[in-house]
């Protein structure tokens, strides 16, 4: 049986809503040698639909739905102040999409779509707690307090990252696919060792817990592996929250898995809990929910946030050679910021008065991100040679005399001074 | 071989214990382990069993499982969680099992490890040790001799080094610890158990830094590890015929420290360099490259290199045959005292 033969059941185009009969890969049993095609679309399907095990608080039409396991106490200022950070983070995006276009950034990696995931992960954790993201965890750093111009530095090529981790709470942004998963759990076994986790005297919620962030993608690396496993030998307090947003790159999830993703946990012996990526409150309860469990020394906990990629991988990538405009047109019914604005609408929780001023904020937000970026300048040359060590260097430092002196050496050699204040 | 005695007017008497190398790292680690209890160990084996060369022997009884940690079996993992902890403000020693089991890991060692400093622009330090019990000699199966350091040395970030006796491995190993670089720890798993000397009041010479093992004027022996005793030996073996050799000991080979051989070679205008690890894009041709530029007038005859064959380590049989030996190294003398 060849793999074209294998299509969704329901209608043929293949989008989301068709993809009927969802669930976990329950089903009649693989016999013989070879599977039935029942049986293999059975499992395919398991990976591409949100599943009856989806949490969802909000649906798509802004409805407000219970979940008896989480749910959320939520005031109407926090789902306002929620559907500002979403709407300023996207803004900020899309303007970082826009800068490179224009030849400002030499690349940007879009957020768009993701943000209830990353809104819902990032206001649930605390002050004390670590993030570990990948590389498109802008809302994150939003969440913990890195301006969005802070992240240019990346996209613009003149750093690798400029916030100090041990102030915001955050990482740096970890490039190589996985790798962050393991160093999370190293980070959150400390968290442990050093007595801040578990403690029933005093305020639980002064417990410390920590959150990796990482793709559908990522979990085909083995450092995503090791660190779930080493988290749940050493009960390390560290909630893995998977955005699964479809597609790594060019590669749909079923290239990685044939297991919905959130079931993945139990293979370690934690909880596993897929929630509407694309719902703020589902995101944030659930991340309650794990982030406490952390804290209270039950971690770690995986949580897949099920939603979609709306833009390219970078902007270097084009989507159109590997997936159909209409995948997309049915997500955007599904968009994570329309639905809680008409929520607010619907619930007079907010006026046109807000809307407005969200929007103004958006704009200011945008202009300034742009004006920080094409103002931006070039570090100083001799930052090739700054802090590759903590303990300088002998023959590095003389590498860099030596190619002083040759940059001195020309006649118009431009002798200035870098911000570091070293000659260049 | 004793680190040499620094002359110090006024001390009595000074304790030397004779020890072997294995003993004077866990002497070392366990003294580290005590002035800070930011230091952990871990790896595989390294508790319960104390370490299958039994390095780590007695510490885990001592100082307990947050401290001695016996991980799951995964490279990469020890190293990508010691980046965490060491994010953290521990100060994790690592224990590569054997050199042929330190891949999986490479990509967190390179990734992360060497990077991070540069990346957070000094923010983030990553004090963190990776010992690892490397070369040949030992007859065992495959992936168990391997001498990969030249692959870390060439990695900006890294620091690498390697102790070739008892009195380094104890002094080389807290210095490492306390260093807030990554280091690669590379120790001789074939002279574990060989004696030396160890003063643990002498003052020792500062961590990065080769020492010159052996006066003489004939030629300039360069060597670092398992081969430094070979060289040493070499060197006896020379003077019966009348060859004087001077033996300098690397022990760092990232940063290198060549002053020293610089100076040796600008004396004696030849320079051998022996080492266990392939030839082939090495520390052996780093140290060629770098002493035929700036020792290049002084020298009477080509940089000579005996170096294991650019093949995968053999089997055991074959083991003596490929490692260097001291005839292989008077054999590369004889060759150069020839120009």
């Amino acid at each position: 049986m060849s793999p074209e033969q294998w299509t969704r059941s329901g209608k043929p185009d293949g989008s989301p809503e068709q993809r009927t009969e969802t669930g976990t890969a329950s089903g009649p049993g693989a016999t013989a040698g070879t599977p039935s095609r029942e049986q293999v679309i059975a499992g395919l399907r398991a990976t591409s639909e949100g599943g009856a095990d989806l949490v969802q608080l909000l649906t798509p039409e802004g409805e407000r739905l219970s979940h008896p396991d989480f749910d959320i106490d939520i005031t109407p200022d926090q789902l306002r102040d929620l559907y500002r950070d979403m709407v300023l983070i996207r803004r900020a995006d899309r303007e970082g999409n826009a800068l490179q276009r224009q030849g400002q950034l030499g690349i940007w990696v879009p957020l768009l779509g993701q943000e209830a995931a990353q809104i819902g992960a990032g206001r649930a954790m605390k002050p004390q707690d670590m993030a570990f993201p990948s590389y498109r965890e802008h809302g994150i750093a939003w969440c913990r307090g890195v301006d969005p111009t802070e992240l240019l530095g990346i996209f613009r090529g003149t750093d690798h990252g400029s916030w100090d981790p041990r102030e915001v709470g955050m990482h740096l942004y970890t490039i190589v696919i996985g790798n962050q998963c393991l160093n999370a759990t190293g980070y959150a076994m400390g968290q442990k060792f050093e007595g801040k986790v578990g403690n029933a005297d005093g305020d639980p919620s002064a417990n410390e817990a920590t959150m990796a962030f990482f793709g559908d993608g990522a979990t085909s690396q083995g450092d995503v592996h090791e660190g779930m496993a080493w988290a749940a030998v050493y009960d390390a307090p560290v909630v893995f929250f998977c955005q699964n947003n479809q597609w790594a790159i060019s590669e749909p999830t079923e290239r990685q898995t044939r297991v919905p993703l959130y079931e993945r946990a139990a293979g370690y012996g934690f909880p596993g809990i897929r929630v509407d990526g694309n719902d703020v409150l589902a995101s944030l309860a659930v991340s309650n929910w794990a982030m406490d469990q952390c804290r209270h020394g039950n971690g770690p906990v995986l949580v897949e946030a099920f939603t979609y990629r709306m833009d390219a991988h970078t902007t270097t990538d084009d989507p159109t050679r590997y997936r159909l405009h209409d995948e997309l047109e049915a997500w955007k019914l599904k968009d994570p910021i329309e639905r809680l604005r008409v929520h607010l609408v619907r619930e007079q929780i907010a006026d046109q008065d807000f809307f407005d001023r969200i929007d103004a904020e958006a704009d200011e937000l945008a202009a300034r991100f742009r004006d920080y970026c094409v103002n931006m300048t070039d570090p100083g040359s001799d930052r090739i040679f700054s802090e590759v060590y903590a303990e300088p260097s002998a023959p590095l430092e003389a590498q860099r005399a030596e190619h002083q002196q040759y940059l001195e050496g020309f006649a118009d050699a431009a002798v200035g001074h870098d911000a570091e204040g070293s000659v260049h | 071989m004793a680190a040499p005695a620094m002359e110090r007017p006024g001390v009595a008497e000074s304790r030397t214990q004779t020890i072997t190398i294995a003993k004077g790292l866990n002497t070392g680690l366990r003294a580290a382990m005590e002035r800070d209890p930011k230091v952990l160990v871990m790896g595989e084996d390294v508790g319960k069993l104390g370490g299958v060369f039994r390095v780590t022997d007695g510490l885990q009884k001592d100082f307990g499982e947050h401290r001695v940690l016996d991980t799951p079996l995964a490279e990469s993992g020890i190293v990508g969680t010691a980046i965490g902890l060491a994010l953290r403000g521990f100060r994790p020693v690592c224990e590569i099992q054997f050199d042929g089991f330190i891949y999986p890991g490479f990509d967190q060692i390179v990734s992360q490890l060497a990077k991070l400093h540069y990346r957070s622009q000094g923010k983030l330090k990553m004090p963190v040790v990776i010992r690892v019990p490397f070369g040949g000699g030992i007859g065992a199966v495959e992936h168990h001799s391997e001498s990969p350091e030249s692959l870390f040395a060439h990695i900006a970030g890294l620091k690498v080094v390697s102790c070739s006796n008892p009195a380094d491995a104890y002094w080389m190993l807290q210095q490492a610890i306390e260093c807030d670089d990554p280091v690669l720890f590379f120790e001789p798993k074939r002279r574990y158990y060989e004696k030396g000397q160890l003063d643990t009041e002498a003052e020792p010479q500062p961590l990065f830094t080769s020492r010159v093992m052996r006066q003489g004027s004939s030629a300039t022996l360069v060597t670092y590890g398992p081969m430094v005793k070979t060289c040493l030996d070499a060197a006896k073996a020379a003077e019966e015929e009348g060859t004087d050799l001077e033996v300098v000991d690397l022990r760092t080979l990232s940063p290198l420290d060549l002053g020293p051989v610089f100076d040796s070679v600008r004396r004696t205008g030849r320079l051998v360099m022996a080492c266990e690890a392939p030839g082939e894009s090495s520390v052996s041709s780093e140290v060629a490259a770098r002493v035929q530029q700036e020792c290049f007038y002084s020298l009477e005859a080509p940089v000579m290199r005996v170096t294991g064959f650019d093949s995968p380590y053999p089997p055991s049989r074959l083991e003596e045959g490929y490692l260097p030996d001291l005839d292989r190294v008077l054999h590369a003398v004889d060759r150069s005292l020839a120009y």
